[in-house]
């Protein structure tokens, strides 16, 4: 034992790394052995894609700490920038895989431009009026892609704006319009690419966070002006994990779509973000393993109070109101530290927390 | 006379988000919260008026009165219930109760009054007209407009001298500055908090019987949006100022009206909030926000 | 010391939900063989729950009607709620496979439409949609724009409403034919599916009819309180009619807010406006000379429509819209094409897709039914019916012709 000692953040971080892989083959052999339900099944893109989101704004809420309520913006950018790129290359590209992998690319490089120009008035708030400028954006974002129109023939990609005045050769489709979304998306996500993608972001997460810029964002949100004091570039390392939570959730996003047949602009409203934002709340600030945790659990219970028919959305709120007030009820913790006292040994800080 | 007209009907549309902003930000600056359940109160609100309207055909004064006390208490239980447990924990875990108790709230007003339309009645009439007509009927100001910037108004006015004169609004400027010293100088914290939702939640009802005369369809989700809309109003006008949540509310109804008026309809939306992204970067902390000078 | 405590409850809470998961998923098997298990999806709860709610109590009392009736054909049936989004409709349909769904009743509305019928089409699942009218639900429609074909028809799916399209072009024609109007405007909602899909329609025909149309604006969920700009831009230009392809929740607005500023145009539905009668407190007066094009009328004299319309009041309390009258029917043309075929309930859902499509392409089923005589479907899965012109004259429809 003593000789394998990690620290205590490395350590945390390969056991999220561990229950990631041992949900993932678990859920593997289920689904291979038939033992996972079609509502499973058809749940397991949505849930990977939502974990990323979740890790994604864990990064801005919980490292960064600032509260963003417009993630659903950058989800948006990315589902709809890489549901037209696979829809481009459907001919280009044979291979789902490939195809998959190029479109999250370029929603990832979308959602990321969109998080640099929010950024930079953004990073100049704080607090609340930060959290409205995202909320803005969100709606923003809805709003343009509720009016962008694209089309596709022999000559390339065609837009336009506001309304649908492209016309196209024989043979061309549109991809993109308007309201109407993305309506025939050829389904290419699989749980894998979704599995690769929790693995990937957690890497870049966790590296992010333990490296040397890391540790200067987090100063920056424990206490900013003592921080500044110390010379770190407030704008640089703000924007750093800004920009890297919107890549993310630009990749989320492509993922997502991909494992749907149609998206439309207004799913990713005001209640998508606060969605996400209350994975990362339930599994705690700063708390990968609890995003990954919650973001799974608060997508799978609506399907499971579904025995309660019309009153199933009741129970859900009422759910979610009794569980963050038992997560945060001193007697409970304190009923729960007791019990798992005996199977650990007490540690230096434990009197602290 | 387009303009005026257009004008009015922003300031129509803004002096209805305003009167839900003033509940929002007086909440905001006492319990230090974002009450997103607001919203759904004044759709409680909104139907509480209605039923004791139409369905009873009591008096419109009574209904109104009669929703301010199921708000009242309705508002008082969701603080003991839900807010109040979380009162140590971070903020962010608060605002997570209160979205769920905003889900609760719709979904129960479903289950409750069923997800059908109903048709606000219409009792801001005097003389058998709806407005006062000027200029040969070329410019109309409807009745419920009047009264909603004239209840704006007092209830702004209200809410000042009650925070500035009485004591309980004195105990409760000293519970948003420093809830611990304001314990330790005797002031009851939970019973203050408590108050301030009380009233709150009775301007909630307010507000959802101004908003449904105004545009008087009532489903269980009528409060979300305008609950969103004027959410962006108190922080334009600069969140905890009484003052600001009416003028942010205004403008905000009025950039919206312009904004479908005179570049499009299609895009207003994002007009409006864009709108909001430049002032804010011109004045980070709203309109009439307090500067916070932040000490080391 | 706190962080272990949560690991405990989330760690537990998921591991509950995965055993229940499994759980439920091993139940399929147990299905009886001797009713059909008929599914259906809409949005029962949130903001569009008035359509599912009404699409399934039609459906219930349908069910009701023909189990009660005690035929070789009986149903079985089980709603589920989408919130009326895509995503969720999807898992919906997901969780009425799990409990061994053998026919379809679709979703209710278009987007969630648009999911199913491709998760539906993919699983050979028949597939009978009472309201989802966007072209998207079918495939295989030219867009109104462009004239490109941008999904494949899906061959199993069906629809039991008029097609966006459909209904679009008939509202112009009819506009033109009848000489409704000079100068037109329009209001649509700019971020709804079926609104846009009539409006593009329409335009596309009014153009070709050579309609003069003054005045375009829309609105969307978020700016559905203030229609002044919109109603003012019509009567600055002078529109004497105004089309207003929408549900009617937001006409009714539009039509309060109108007659508030004095404008009295002829106003233009199309089925989406259908209900506005029943909507509790509305001042009928408002609606006084609107036309709307509409299958369904409660007021109907005829003996189907007022056995249901007294059916659904006593068992709901309300009076049916259209939404109603298009569940109820399609578990009927569901009942009817079954029973002209020699199906049987112990057939897999893809046996008796097979069999219900080629009933319902091979030409000779007709189905007459609350929305409709004569309802015939081809390969396009498109319904043929006429819709009727009716105008509210001293709150209740009259039929035009």
């Amino acid at each position: 034992m003593k000789k394998l000692r990690l620290n205590k953040t490395s350590r945390t971080n390969f056991l999220t790394y561990g229950m990631v892989v041992v949900l993932f083959v678990v859920l593997q052999i289920m689904s291979g052995g038939g033992m996972l339900s079609s509502t499973m099944k058809g749940q397991l893109v949505p849930i990977c894609a939502y974990v990323v989101m979740a890790l994604s704004l864990n990064l801005t809420v919980g490292v960064l700490g600032e509260l963003s309520l417009g993630h659903a913006g950058f989800m948006s950018v990315g589902a709809f920038a890489g549901a037209v790129t696979a829809a481009a290359l459907q001919n280009a590209i044979p291979s789902g895989g490939l195809r998959l992998a190029v479109a999250m690319i370029i929603g990832a490089l979308f959602a990321a431009v969109a998080g640099v120009l929010i950024g930079i008035p953004v990073l100049r708030l704080r607090g609340d009026y930060l959290a409205i400028v995202t909320l803005a954006f969100g709606e923003i974002i809805k709003s343009i892609i509720n009016n962008l129109y694209i089309g596709m023939d022999a000559g390339g990609l065609h837009a336009s704006l506001i309304n649908n005045t492209i016309v196209l050769e024989e043979g061309g489709r549109m991809i993109l319009s308007g309201p109407m979304g993305i309506p025939g998306i050829t389904k290419i996500s699989t749980f894998t690419a979704g599995f690769i993608l929790i693995m990937l972001s957690l890497v870049i997460i966790f590296n992010l966070v333990n490296s040397r810029a890391g540790r200067a964002i987090m100063a920056l949100r424990d206490n900013r002006i003592a921080a500044e004091s110390v010379g770190i570039n407030v704008t640089q390392y703000k924007m750093m994990a800004f920009v890297t939570s919107a890549a993310l959730a630009g990749a989320a996003g492509t993922l997502f779509a991909m494992g749907q047949n149609t998206i439309i602009a207004s799913k990713f409203d005001f209640n998508q973000s606060i969605l996400i934002l209350v994975f990362v709340v339930l599994g705690g600030q700063g708390r990968m393993w609890g995003s990954i945790i919650a973001a799974a659990a608060l997508t799978i219970l609506p399907e499971l109070l579904r025995g309660f028919a019309d009153y199933r959305m009741l129970v859900y709120a009422i759910v979610l109101i009794l569980v963050m007030l038992a997560t945060n009820n001193p007697t409970l913790s304190g009923f729960f530290s007791r019990l798992f006292g005996r199977f650990r040994k007490p540690q230096k800080g434990d009197a602290a927390r | 006379m387009t303009f005026l007209n257009h004008l009015i009907s922003g300031i129509s549309l803004g002096s209805v988000y305003a009167i839900i902003a003033l509940g929002y930000t007086m909440v905001y600056g006492i319990a230090k919260m974002l009450n997103f359940a607001h919203g759904d109160v004044i759709m409680v609100g909104a139907y509480i008026c209605f039923f004791a309207v139409a369905s009873y055909g009591l008096n419109p004064i009574i209904g109104i009165l009669l929703a301010m006390l199921v708000c009242t208490v309705l508002g008082m239980l969701i603080e003991r219930l839900a807010y109040k447990p979380l009162r140590q924990a971070p903020s962010l875990a608060v605002l997570i109760t209160a979205i769920g108790m905003s889900y609760f709230l719709q979904n129960s007003a479903q289950l409750l009054w069923s997800a059908n339309n109903k048709m606000f009645p219409s009792f801001l009439n005097f003389g058998g007209t709806t407005g006062i007509s000027l200029f040969d009927g070329q410019l109309t100001i409807a009745w419920t407009t009047l009264v909603t910037i004239a209840a704006c108004v007092i209830i702004m006015i209200g809410l000042t001298l009650f925070t500035g004169k009485t004591k309980m609004g004195k105990a409760m400027r000293a519970v948003s500055e420093d809830k611990g010293a304001a314990q330790l100088m005797g002031i009851n914290v939970n019973t203050t908090i408590s108050v301030t939702f009380a009233i709150g939640s009775a301007l909630a009802a307010i507000a959802g019987v101004l908003l449904c005369s105004s545009y008087p369809i009532l489903v269980p989700t009528t409060g979300s949006m305008p609950g969103i809309k004027a959410f962006t109003a108190a922080v334009f006008g600069g969140i905890g100022s009484i003052p600001g949540a009416l003028l942010g509310g205004v403008l905000l109804g009025v950039i919206e009206i312009f904004a479908k008026a005179y570049i499009s309809t299609q895009l207003s939306d994002a007009i409006v909030f864009a709108v909001l992204i430049i002032v804010l970067l011109f004045k980070p902390t709203g309109l009439l926000g307090k500067q916070i000078r932040e000490k080391v | 010391m706190k962080k272990f405590t949560k690991l405990a409850c989330l760690l537990l809470a998921l591991a509950m939900m995965l055993g229940c998961l499994t759980a439920c998923g091993s139940k399929e098997s147990a299905s009886s063989a001797t009713a059909y298990k008929l599914g259906g999806v809409g949005p029962l709860t949130g903001g569009a729950a008035i359509y599912g709610n009404a699409a399934k109590n039609g459906a219930e009392i349908a069910v009701e009607e023909i189990n009660a009736l005690g035929g070789d054909v009986q149903f079985e049936l089980s709603y589920q709620d989408d919130a009326h989004d895509a995503e969720k409709s999807v898992n919906a349909y997901n969780t009425l496979k799990d409990w061994g769904m053998q026919l379809f009743l679709g979703s209710v509305t278009s987007t969630p439409g648009v999911a199913t019928s491709a998760e539906a089409n993919a699983d050979n699942m028949f597939y009978l949609t009472p309201s989802a009218s966007s072209t998207d639900v079918l495939g295989g429609v030219a867009n109104p724009l462009t004239g490109t074909v941008d999904i494949a028809r899906k061959s199993n799916v069906f629809q039991l409403c008029f097609m966006d399209p459909n209904q679009g072009s008939a509202s112009a024609q009819y506009i033109a034919d009848q000489n409704l109007g000079s100068k037109i405007a329009i209001i649509y909602k700019n971020d709804d599916v079926y609104s846009t899909g009539v409006y593009n329609s329409f335009i596309s025909k009014a153009n070709e009819l050579g309609l003069n149309i003054v005045s375009t604006t829309t609105f969307t969920t978020d700016s559905q309180t203030d229609f002044s700009v919109q109603i003012s831009d019509a009567q600055s230009n002078d529109a004497d009619l105004v089309f207003l392809p929408m549900y009617y929740d937001a006409a009714a607005l539009i039509l309060t807010q109108a007659n508030a500023v004095g404008y009295k145009p002829t106003f233009f539905g199309i089925d989406g406006m259908d209900g506005i009668l029943g909507v509790e407190g509305f001042d009928t007066s408002l609606a006084e000379g609107v036309i709307l094009l509409t299958p369904f009328n409660a007021d109907s004299e005829d003996e189907a429509t007022k056995n249901f319309v007294a059916k659904y009041q006593e068992k709901f309390g309300e009076v049916p819209n259209q939404f109603a009258a298009d569940g109820y029917d399609c578990v009927y043309a569901i009942y009817e094409a079954l029973k002209a075929s020699d199906a049987n309930p112990s057939m897999s859902a893809s046996e008796l897709c097979d069999i219900l499509v080629a009933t319902f392409t091979g030409g000779s089923f007709s189905f007459n039914g609350l929305t409709g005589d004569g309802m015939t479907w081809d390969d396009t899965g498109a319904v043929s019916k006429s819709p009727k012109g009716m105008v509210i004259q001293n709150g209740v429809y009259v039929g035009l012709d």
